[in-house]
């Protein structure tokens, strides 16, 4: 006996198809100590983001609190946590709901 | 204090500090390569599982010192096992990046001429950086901002606050060095992007 073949499930959004792809999220936090210049150099810097994607990423973690700032697998998110620890940033990750 | 720009023809980063500067941003660089180096990076983990498993009660895994808990936080907020885990693999490495950044700022102003002990007067320091080197100061004023906001107990918006202190209380001229190595990383943040 064989394990049936894996299909994707036909009745699944693109939302869906992504967050099963990608079901872990990097948050970065706020903090009174970091500058948005550095915040948005490092989002550039690391992710590759362009400034103006970064620089909404910035605001949204000073405003708001924090941000996403990156989705992939759990091995992905862990190096960029990492990475966000590296230069100093308040970083965590979550499976996302 | 004009702080780091970028040199057109050699395309460095460069920036000029009196001695007092260059000595304080040295002493700022060394106490942080101490503390990183002080406090043991991996929890002992070479017990028995079971044993170790049982300990519940034992001591967080997460650095007593509230400037290293800082510096190395928490990833798994939700999830203690693999909080430790995380912090097991990384933290070692993590550890090492840090202190060699600090080290990269003491080297660099030794290299330009910052003499071991503080004696002339009006000694200027003339620092120029690759690229590399550039960066690695910029991630290290991070960790030293880090490291003083998180003694003096800086918050969000509190600067009323340190403002309305008096010169002669210390934590003023703390504050005051916080916010001297925040004007330098701006530049120096602005002289890597180009702008």
């Amino acid at each position: 006996m064989s394990s049936a073949p894996v299909e994707v499930e036909p009745t699944l959004t693109p939302d869906e198809i992504t967050l099963r792809a990608n079901p872990w999220v990097t948050i970065v936090w706020n903090d009174p100590v970091n500058l948005m210049s550095y915040v948005s150099y490092v989002f550039q810097k690391y992710f590759g983001y362009d400034k103006k994607k970064a620089e909404k990423l910035m605001m949204e973690v000073h405003e708001d609190g924090k941000s996403v700032v990156s989705t992939g697998s759990r091995e992905e998110m862990e190096r960029d946590v990492q990475a966000m620890h590296e230069y100093g940033l308040w970083a965590t990750m979550e499976k996302q709901e | 204090m004009s702080g780091f720009h970028r040199h057109l023809r050699s395309q460095r980063i460069i920036a000029t500090f009196s001695g007092l500067e260059a000595d304080l941003l040295r002493t700022l660089a060394s106490q942080l390569v101490e503390l990183l180096r002080n406090e043991a990076a991996v929890p002992n983990d070479d017990r028995d599982p079971f044993e170790a498993l049982m300990d519940f009660s034992g001591p967080t895994t997460e650095p007593e010192d509230p400037v290293l808990a800082r510096l190395f936080p928490t990833a798994y907020p939700h999830d203690e096992e693999a909080a430790s885990e995380f912090r097991r693999f990384t933290e070692g490495g993590l550890r090492d990046g840090k202190a060699a950044a600090a080290v990269a700022i003491i080297d660099g102003l030794e290299e330009a001429g910052l003499p071991p002990e503080l004696s002339e007067d009006g000694l200027v320091i003339d620092v120029e950086l690759e690229e590399a080197e550039a960066e690695a100061w910029m991630r290290s004023f991070t960790d030293l901002r880090l490291a003083l906001a998180t003694r003096l107990e800086i918050e969000e918006g509190d600067e009323e606050f340190w403002y309305s202190l008096p010169d002669d209380d210390p934590r003023a001229q703390i504050h005051d060095i916080y916010e001297w190595v925040g004007l330098l990383q701006e530049t120096l943040v602005q002289a890597l992007m180009g702008d």
